[in-house]
Parts: C-alpha cells; structure tokens; sequence
C-alpha cells in the first residue's frame, strides 16, 4: 500500500521542480530560493528568499509558484519572502555547482577566480563586474579566448 | 523610528532612479549593465525598507493601511528625507562614480554595523545589504582610481567631481536628537560613529586615484529635514508620473 502524500509534500514536489527564469538548467530549489513550504491555517504558504535585493526574477518566481499549485489544484495559496538568513552561494551543492559549469556558467569559488567552464583553464581575466543577471560577472578564458559567464561569490 | 527608515529608504530609491537615469546612455554597453544592475540592488533595498515602514505605521495606525507605494510615489518633495548627495544630478560619468563612492562607502559601514540592532527585520536586511553594497564600493573604487590615474582630461574631471560633492558627505553622518533614544537602544546605528573610518576609505581611494582631498570645514545639510535642492523635485516629477496621472493604475 502506498501511504498518501501530505499536501505540503506534494506542494513541495511542484515547487522545487520549477526552473529558475534567468538559468532555467536549475530549479529554485537548488539555488536555495526555496525556503519552504507549509500548510498554515488551511493557506499553502511558500517561503522564498530573493537572491539580490534589486533582482527582476523574485516577482516572477513568485508568480509561477502561485501558477504551479494553483494547476495542481491548490486553490488557497500565499507566497511570502523572507530575508532571513540572507540568501547566500555558499549553500549550493557540489552538483549544483557542476550544473551551473556544465550549462556553461563559472560556479562561484569563495576568495579565488573562476576556471574557465569549457576547458578549465586557470588563465581568466574579468571584463565587467556585472554580466547578464544581477547574480553574474562577465569573464574570458585567456587559453581558449571564450567569454563566459561567472556566478558571483554572494 | 519611521523617519529613520523613510529616510534611507529614501537615500536608496532616489539614487536607484538616479541611476536609471543612465540606461543606454553609459559609456559602454558593460557599464550600462552595471549601473542598471546597482540601480536595481538600491531600488530592491527601498522596496523593503518602504514595506517595513509600512508595517510600523500600520502597527501605530491601523487606519492609515498604508503601502510602499505611498512613501515612493505619494509623497512630494519636502516630506522626502534623503540626503543631498544622492539627488545631485549625474553629470558626467566622473560625477556619477565619485558619487556613487562616496554613498556606498557609508551604505557598506552603516548596514554592516546594522546587522546586530535590536529590530530582527532591520538585522537581516542588513545582512543582505551590506552583501551589496560592498560590491557597489568595489566597482565604484575601480572607476575612481580608472578616472583619477587615468588622461589627464579624465583626472580633471575626476577632480572636479570630487570637490563638488565632498560638501555633501557629511551630510550622511546626521543623526536628530529624536534618534538619540533608538541609538542608545540599539534599534538603529549611530551614524556619527563612523565617520572616521569612511574618511580613513576615501582617503586611501584617493590617494591610489591621485587624487587631491581637503575635507570641507563645512557641509551642505537640509535633506534629512525635508529641505532639498530644486533637483529633487525634477526627479520627483518623473518617478512619480504615472501614478500622480492614473492613480491606482497596476500592470
């Protein structure tokens, strides 16, 4: 017999399965987006972190988790930010950190540059601080001359 | 208590607009993204601080329901509370940087030392910030040292920069006697104390950027009471358009 899954389970399924909008490779849950999921006072309540204050993509992840449960079949539904602890890339997962270098993105190294995430090279040089989301600096590969996103150490 | 976190809420938004302001106008499409990006860091720290007043005038005044709209949008020029600095127009690129600096050195101290106030809403905002705002220091600190060691042209300009804005600086370190009760309860940080250490930092900025510094003996005040230049209104004008002409519009 298979035990019934308690709806914050199910609701948590749905959740931490949606894609990140800005790098859709990983969901919002390994970018520790997701905070948590809990039933309160019969509301399926979502506790979400923004990554960077100023970040555009909170709204809309917001609004896709209130989309996802709702097509669930969640009809009472709230999603509500917290700030504390303040999000941080410190949390992310060996292999999260190796989907962000296989989708072509340098995984954060606390204190020290990025490699390069296509051949691995050491030899990189920073060409701005700020990149396409709030959450990356734009670099390029001295060894293979590829430019390359970096996930800034946060 | 509200005052004071009007007030930086204020110093966040008017700068974050401030810095839209740039937005495919920067001098490479690198820096465009970079001062959107910081831009939106400052406009993200006001949206939360304007909520949380929200939540303490609410608490004192349930009637007044109150949201973060009505602090960015629904006030006029004398009931803003930023300081000066922040609503002094862009200017060249030399002017916005320096200006920047010369914020985010303070913004960097006064949420670091904010992260152990009393008031745990406030302490994990600070704990986010001060994430940022380093970061704001850092890319403001390379194009200041860039500038100031660079041509000549730029050296001058940089200079020129320096010594328009330095008068606004102090400005920063304000405090009202009716904060005196927060400061000495740890609910808010005593912004006096560290102006000694920020001038240490710009100090040592400007001597890497070969810049001359002589702090003034005076400083332009007004801001943190409602008295602001005729720029602020200007500004004004334009952020809060679309909701003075539709109220109530929403996407």
């Amino acid at each position: 017999m298979v035990a019934p899954v308690a709806p914050q389970d199910a609701a948590w399924a749905i959740a931490s399965a949606l894609p990140d909008p800005e790098i859709p490779a990983l969901t919002i849950a390994e970018l520790g987006i997701l905070r948590g999921v809990e039933m309160i006072n019969g509301v399926m309540t979502v506790t979400i972190t923004p990554t960077y204050s100023g970040c555009p993509a909170t709204e809309m992840i917001k609004a896709d988790i209130e989309t996802a449960l709702r097509d669930a079949g969640f009809s009472a539904i709230a999603v509500r930010l917290t700030h504390s602890p303040a999000w941080t890339t410190d949390t992310l997962s060996a292999a999260t950190l190796e989907k962000l270098r296989a989708e072509g993105i340098a995984p954060p190294r606390r204190g020290q540059p990025p490699h390069c995430p296509q051949c691995g090279s050491a030899q990189v040089e920073q060409i701005a601080h700020f990149g396409s989301t709030p959450c990356k600096s734009l670099w390029r590969c001295m060894a293979c001359r590829e430019p390359f996103d970096h996930f800034k150490c946060h | 208590m509200l005052r004071w976190v009007l007030a930086y809420a204020d110093d966040a938004l008017i700068l974050g607009h401030r810095l839209s302001e740039w937005c495919s106008r920067a001098p490479s499409m690198e820096e465009d993204m970079a001062l959107a990006n910081l831009g939106l860091d400052l406009l993200g720290q006001a949206r939360f601080l304007y909520s949380h007043a929200a939540t303490l005038e609410n608490a004192a005044q349930p009637e007044r329901q109150r949201t973060e709209d009505d602090y960015a949008y629904r006030r006029d020029a004398p009931q803003f509370r930023n300081a000066l600095l922040v609503e002094q127009p862009n200017g060249d690129f030399a002017v916005t940087m320096v200006r920047h600096l010369l914020y985010a050195s303070f913004a960097d101290l006064y949420w670091r030392a904010s992260v152990t106030v009393n008031d745990p809403a406030i302490a994990a905002f600070a704990a986010r910030s001060e994430k940022e705002t380093a970061y704001h220091v850092r890319h403001a600190t390379d194009w200041v040292i860039r500038l100031g060691d660079g041509t000549d042209e730029s050296h001058r300009r940089a200079q020129e920069a320096l010594e328009m804005l330095l008068p606004f600086a102090d400005e920063l370190f304000e405090s009202a006697p009716d904060q005196a009760p927060l400061i000495a309860a740890d609910a808010v940080v005593d912004p006096a104390g560290l102006r000694e250490t920020y001038r240490r930092r710009i100090e040592q900025v400007c001597a890497q950027a070969t810049l001359r510094l002589t702090w003034p003996s005076w400083h332009q005040t007004g801001g943190r009471h409602g008295r602001h230049g005729e720029h602020l209104g200007h500004l004004l004008a334009e952020l809060q358009f679309l909701p003075r002409a539709y109220p109530g519009a929403s996407w």
